[in-house]
């Protein structure tokens, strides 16, 4: 069976190669070429942390919490909100101090706002196909969106992470002039390779992590030894919420926090799929792929896509994801590290 | 004891399979239709015309398309908008560059064009189903959108981005007045909604919900998996496309790609989830609730402020999301069927009333 | 009664082997199905007996052997060719249209004989409305048959199981089948409803000639309405003849440790 899908699969490996390397031959310098497929490749980190807590559920208890885009947008309104508010009702001075407590406030609220929504809107569906799974996390979305500028407000909002915004240049003695990268982006990369050590670290060396992989690989067999499943779902959902809230953080900080940051809850989509659904090196190596695919799709395919279609503008990267998402699902649908479905009658 | 079938026989199989079997049933939908051509012309303001019931009818159209295709057949569609950018941009296209073509010629072609697209973005569903198709429909949602605000000729080359249409002609009647639009859409919907029920109870009908409740089993019994997909995509399309078209032509005048995005496909998703999958009225339920709802918050905050509590007028669309997204959760756990399904046990216990059982 | 004659082979199997992964489902089965005769298939759980029936209808395609089926040679079958061509079938987890009334079921059996186009059924124009009619009366001789009237309108989710399964029969005899496959027919039933659709099989075959091949656990029902027996058992075949022949076969005897339901 496997045999039968490989050549397409390696046709489509040597297509994304081409389209890697190609930008690198159209007579721009190469270290523009390098800024921007850094600038993807930092993008991309940001859509893993947004995915990672995606497959960190799915893995555990075989949920699809699309919401999970929504939860990172609640919880980077949350920080910033709170960090404004902190030096007001506490006296704690302003900026990283306030930001520090508004963090571990915040994390709180995530783990809270992640047990709820698995409580009342995905335990009862669990039974339900995942399309109805997806649409039920659209409305969560919805709700969210709603009840998020309801309690903390509808204007943008800042995350001050104490970084400058000022970019720098990096490999000044290989490349003239040297390669733009905003220091934050190279904060942001840092802060999730962090986390990624971290969850690694958590499940390959501690008991819970432990138990928490028994449960994903087969419920009832952890169960049978003694592994109490709905605490270890209430686990998964905290780390869930604590990664939606770093996401927050990182691509709040980035962007300022506002609605489009919910538009996150949709890109995840194409990065699961890339990645397969329970995989974390995937949900990693689909974000870097799918970051990477954009700003090059839109950097060096929009140009001369333009001339040739006399467009009125580039735009490339809105539909780019999500058509890949498309290929690979013609190809490949479980993925590049996911597990295989099989349909019985 | 009103709504009694005593009496009511049916004697031949004609009379079984008739869309309004209950003689109540057939009064209050000819009431309504009567009233709603006759009397609303006179009752009902501008206002109400064009804030309530031509954006009404126009989406109940669009949604029934995508009930079809969803509630009937079992698919899904995250991008149905992009059906009715299509029919709109179609319909303005064949306007340019063919003036004095007949406005039904237009819509009808519009529709056709519409569906075509459907077909082409529904191949997708031949391989993958469910969620990953789910995705699918958003990658034609989101190269749609990209399509229509960049390739310049499907605007005319207008400038702006944005196409503004003229006053529609039919038959030497200028449809120009929101009364004029009211009714032709009327007219339209009624007709349209008549083939869906048509279909819906025909073989093509059955085979889309054989697709959805077992598709290997339908298969094995000989139904066309493909053929029934793509039948699905297309009249589901063409209704997005017709409606899409009435949309930018008698209810906006002008626009932009943005009025197509993927925030009124979610809107329609939500619109047969609280109306009712898998059912012609549920679709109009669900239309009506999404255009009524804003409407009914805003007055309500301003009802609110009156009284005294300051409530700042962003409150009401942020309790829009939060209604709407509560709703939704709410009737994919309680009652996937929505509020039609409601409706009809409620029916069912009016058969009997006043009688426990 | 009239006389059942049994006729030529219509169906004829030959050395099928089927494999999932490692799992060998079916391994080098022949055997035939002559028209108008009741061919029962038996043996223990897991033995293949379904997954043979998918393979005769093109569900599952064997690695290897032929179908050959009213004289063409296939090496798989396709479902759609299958039910084309005169084969229909019951299946062990009943498989029905949740969504749908009973009728709605046993009408989309009838949708290989319904031709007219999209267009023709929205307007409800003269064919489509005809053929509508022509094939609800067709629907109606099989509910009568089957003796489920006052159901026709019921969801078939409401129904209890032995009723779903008439309705299962029912879609599968709407296609007007030649070969009828029935998975399982009588699972789950009491003794009342196994006589009822025992009547029903061997009046399908008295009545329409259809030939049927069963797939049965109860060895009363086994020997008392089949004309010939194929026993399987993991996968190979171990028995094959009349029920006399079959039910003093040592083999089967040592398959079925001498129980029979």
């Amino acid at each position: 069976m496997a045999t039968k899908k490989n050549g397409p699969v390696i046709t489509l490996g040597v297509i994304l190669g081409i389209g890697l390397a190609a930008p690198r031959f159209t007579g721009s310098a190469p270290g523009f070429y390098l800024e921007v497929l850094l600038g993807g490749l930092m993008a991309g980190g940001l859509y893993s942390l947004v995915a990672l807590g995606f497959v960190l559920i799915f893995k555990a208890s075989g949920v699809f919490n699309f919401a999970q885009g929504a939860m990172v947008l609640f919880a980077a309104l949350a920080l910033a909100r709170l960090a404004e508010w902190l030096p007001g009702w506490v006296g704690i001075p302003a900026g990283l101090p306030a930001l520090a407590l508004a963090f571990v406030l915040a994390t709180g609220i995530m783990v809270a706002l992640a047990w709820v929504i698995e409580r009342v809107v995905l335990r009862p569906l669990v039974a339900q196909d995942p399309a109805a799974l997806l649409m039920a996390t659209l409305g969560v979305t919805f709700f969210l969106d709603g009840f998020g500028q309801t309690i903390w407000g509808s204007d943008i909002y800042k995350i001050d992470l104490g970084i400058s915004k000022d970019p720098t240049f990096i490999l000044e003695s290989m490349f003239q002039g040297g390669i733009l990268v905003s220091k934050e982006d190279l904060v942001a990369t840092v802060i999730a390779a962090l986390l990624v050590l971290m969850l690694a670290i958590f499940f390959q060396k501690t008991a819970t992590g432990r138990a928490l992989r028994a449960v994903a690989d087969d419920h009832q067999a952890a169960q049978s030894i003694g592994i109490p499943l709905n605490r270890i779902w209430v686990i998964v959902w905290a780390v869930a919420g604590f990664v939606a809230l770093v996401a927050g953080m990182v691509w709040g900080a980035k962007l300022g926090v506002q609605f489009s940051l919910s538009q996150l809850a949709l890109k995840a989509l194409p990065v699961v799929i890339l990645g397969g659904f329970t995989s974390i090196p995937g949900a990693i190596l689909g974000g870097l792929i799918i970051g990477v695919g954009e700003k090059m799709a839109e950097v060096f395919l929009g140009p001369p896509v333009i001339k040739l279609f006399d467009l009125a503008g580039g735009g490339i990267e809105n539909w780019f994801a999500y058509v890949l998402a498309l290929l690979f699902l013609m190809v490949r649908p479980e993925g590049l590290f996911g597990e295989k479905h099989i349909d019985r009658v | 004891m009103f709504y009694r079938e005593n009496g009511q026989f049916k004697s031949n199989y004609t009379e079984d399979q008739q869309i309004l079997g209950i003689r109540q049933d057939r009064w209050f939908i000819f009431g309504l239709i009567a009233f709603a051509a006759c009397a609303m012309p006179y009752i009902a303001s501008d206002y109400m015309f064009r804030a309530i019931l031509i954006p009404f009818l126009i989406v109940s159209l669009a949604a029934i398309g995508l009930n079809l295709l969803v509630g009937y057949c079992g698919q899904i569609s995250l991008g149905h908008a992009a059906f009715m950018a299509v029919g709109a941009y179609a319909a303005y296209n064949l306007v340019v560059h063919f003036p004095g073509l007949n406005f039904i010629v237009v819509l009808v072609l519009a529709g056709l064009i519409s569906a075509l697209v459907g077909i082409f973005f529904g191949l997708p569903s031949l391989q993958i189903k469910g969620l990953y198709l789910g995705v699918a429909t958003l990658a034609a949602q989101f190269f749609v959108d990209w399509v229509f605000a960049r390739v310049k000729w499907f605007t005319n080359y207008s400038p702006s981005g944005s196409v503004s249409t003229a006053t529609v002609e039919l038959f030497g009647w200028t449809i120009d007045t929101p009364i004029k639009k009211y009714l032709f859409i009327l007219a339209v919907v009624i007709v349209f909604t008549l083939m869906a029920k048509n279909l819906v109870r025909g073989h093509i009908g059955r085979s889309w919900m054989a697709m959805r409740d077992m598709d290997v089993a339908a298969e094995v019994i000989g139904i066309r998996p493909m053929y029934a997909k793509l039948t699905a995509f297309a009249v589901s399309a063409f209704y997005a496309g017709v409606a899409g078209a009435l949309w930018g032509f008698l209810h906006l005048g002008s626009w932009e790609p943005a009025a197509f995005s993927i925030n009124f496909s979610l809107n329609l998703l939500f619109m047969i989830i609280i109306g009712g999958m898998g059912s012609i009225l549920g679709s109009f339920i669900g239309a009506a609730f999404i255009v009524l709802l804003p409407l009914f918050l805003n007055q309500t905050l301003l009802l609110l402020n009156k009284l005294g509590m300051n409530v700042g007028t962003a409150m009401a669309s942020h309790l829009e999301f939060m209604i709407f997204g509560a709703l939704i959760v709410f009737f994919l756990i309680v009652e996937p069927l929505g509020i039609a399904r409601l409706w009809a046990v409620a029916k069912e216990k009016l058969r009997l009333w006043p009688f426990p059982h | 009664m009239s006389e059942r004659k049994i006729g030529e082979v219509i169906l004829d199997v030959k050395n099928i082997s089927l494999s999932f992964g490692g799992v060998k489902a079916l391994q080098g089965i022949s055997f035939d199905v002559r028209e108008h005769e009741v061919r029962a298939i038996i043996g223990p759980n897991g033995a293949g007996k379904s997954s043979m029936l998918n393979c005769i209808n093109g569900v599952y395609h064997p690695q290897e052997g032929e179908i050959i089926y009213k004289g063409e040679v296939r090496r798989d079958m396709d479902t759609h060719h299958a039910a084309e061509n005169g084969i229909a079938r019951t299946f062990q987890n009943l498989a029905l249209f949740k969504g749908m009334s009973v009728l709605d079921n046993i009408m989309t059996g009838r949708n290989l004989k319904m031709k007219t186009g999209v267009l023709a059924q929205a307007f409800h124009l003269g064919p489509a409305r005809a053929e509508e009619l022509r094939e609800r009366a067709f629907v109606e001789h099989v509910i009568d048959f089957l003796e489920i009237q006052p159901y026709r309108k019921t969801p078939v989710g409401r129904l209890p199981y032995g009723l779903q399964k008439r309705v299962d029969l029912g879609r599968a005899l709407a296609a007007q089948p030649q070969v009828l496959l029935l998975d399982e027919p009588m699972a789950g039933m009491n003794m009342e409803e196994k006589q009822d659709m025992c009547r029903f099989v061997l009046d399908i075959n008295d009545e329409f000639g259809t030939t049927v091949v069963l797939i049965e656990h109860d060895m009363g029902v086994v020997m008392d309405i089949s004309d010939r027996v194929l026993v399987l058992d993991y996968g190979k075949k171990i028995g094959d003849g009349s029920p006399d022949v079959v039910r003093n076969d040592p083999e089967v005897i040592k398959a079925y440790l001498g129980v029979s339901h």
